[in-house]
């Protein structure tokens, strides 16, 4: 009994902590300078990649929505590249769309990329009519990052806001069902 | 073991109301609304409120900062909506909302600074305390609000980006916070009221 309380206190806990640091970065991004020619970016405009959003194979999608330069997005970054390694397996895919800027895919994007070794699959948004495409990906998106969409042919789910690893992969067992 | 139960029940419902609170509430307000005032210090350390502009028609708030790369990348354009509108009677008022404990960089002194170095023509405000902000719903960098200003106070007309292209001012197609300011110098209607862009979440004061 003591262990089930002590289990939640430190659920509740974690939760909070997580807030608490996600809010505590910054920005700021340090400048890199490593040598980037082996990471090959794949850039869309919104009418690229929405494909990316409306597959309708027996697979599961996880795309996510974020930015190097965007703290809360590189927090979460590693569960979903987590979430990629144990579920590859079972017919999961986890995108990673980039909305980093132009001007930094040489010096902050593609040395992220190689730093951490991802090993989701990544793809670059670049289209400015933001006004345009945001409510495509979800109605109900103001534009703030980072969010999420699980969806399979049936079914579809958008999340505006941040996971833990255990939280991500809870949602993501829904669509496993 | 009902113990066991109720507790479990008990850290559902905190955990699930924990994330609906982490998870960015659309409250705030809709075109339309009545927008509040406020009392916020100036970069030049004067309090600022919407009541000391008595010959505005309305005006052109702002929610910006020094650390947001898309902020950043407006600023020139914040610079010359002010330059093109305060005669016209829609000053800037740009307030920087994010918390400096956790965003040293958008501290008073940073504000300043930056405000210094660009020739910030406007007030720069710092929503201390964090209360202005969530009144009007602003949930990133940067995010404009037109208002104006009528007898029942001033009225919400323009919630959105500044424009369509955050890339490149020269190759922007629609102008949408000039557009909206066009239109109700005009007395005409505004087309587009609502937009959306990316943009920086909005650092929020660690709990304690």
């Amino acid at each position: 009994m003591k262990h089930t309380l002590a289990l939640f206190v430190l659920l509740l806990v974690s939760c909070k902590t997580d807030k608490k640091t996600d809010t505590a970065q910054t920005d700021d991004i340090k400048t890199e300078t490593s040598t980037n020619n082996d990471v090959k970016l794949e850039i869309h405009d919104f009418n690229g990649l929405e494909p990316y959003l409306t597959r309708t194979d027996d697979k599961i999608y996880v795309v996510n929505f974020w930015a190097t330069w965007c703290a809360p997005c590189i927090k979460e970054l590693p569960h979903f590249e987590a979430l990629n390694a144990n579920y590859k397996g079972e017919n999961v895919e986890v995108i990673l769309v980039s909305l980093d800027f132009p001007h930094q895919f040489e010096t902050k994007l593609k040395p992220y990329i190689k730093e951490h070794d991802l090993k989701s699959k990544i793809l670059v948004l670049d289209d400015v009519d933001m006004n345009t495409w945001i409510p495509k990906v979800d109605e109900n998106w103001d534009g703030a990052i980072p969010v999420t969409i699980i969806y399979n042919k049936d079914k579809r789910k958008f999340y505006d806001q941040t996971f833990t690893y255990d939280v991500l992969e809870n949602e993501l067992k829904q669509f496993l069902k | 073991m009902k113990l066991i139960k109720t507790l479990s029940i008990l850290a559902i419902v905190v955990v699930v109301s924990a994330f609906s609170v982490n998870s960015k509430a659309s409250t705030g307000y809709e075109v339309g609304d009545i927008a509040t005032d406020f009392k916020l210090k100036n970069i030049d350390g004067k309090i600022v409120s919407l009541a000391d502009y008595n010959e505005a028609k309305g005006f052109i708030v702002i929610f910006t900062c020094n650390t947001c790369p898309y902020a950043v990348q407006y600023e020139d354009r914040i610079i010359a909506l002010d330059k093109k509108y305060a005669p016209k009677g829609y000053p800037v008022i740009a307030i920087q909302p994010n918390d400096p404990d956790v965003q040293p960089g958008d501290s008073m002194e940073a504000m300043k600074a930056r405000a210094v170095s660009k020739g910030f023509t406007f007030p720069y405000l710092m929503d201390e305390g964090q209360k202005i902000y969530p009144q009007y719903g602003a949930n990133k960098t940067p995010h404009v609000y037109i208002l104006e200003k009528t007898n029942k106070g001033n009225i919400v007309k323009y919630i959105g980006a500044i424009d369509d292209n955050y890339k490149d001012a020269s190759a922007v197609n629609v102008k949408y916070a000039e557009n909206t300011v066009d239109a109700l110098l005009a007395g005409n209607e505004v087309q587009e009221t609502t937009t959306r862009a990316i943009g920086c979440s909005i650092k929020v004061k660690k709990s304690n």
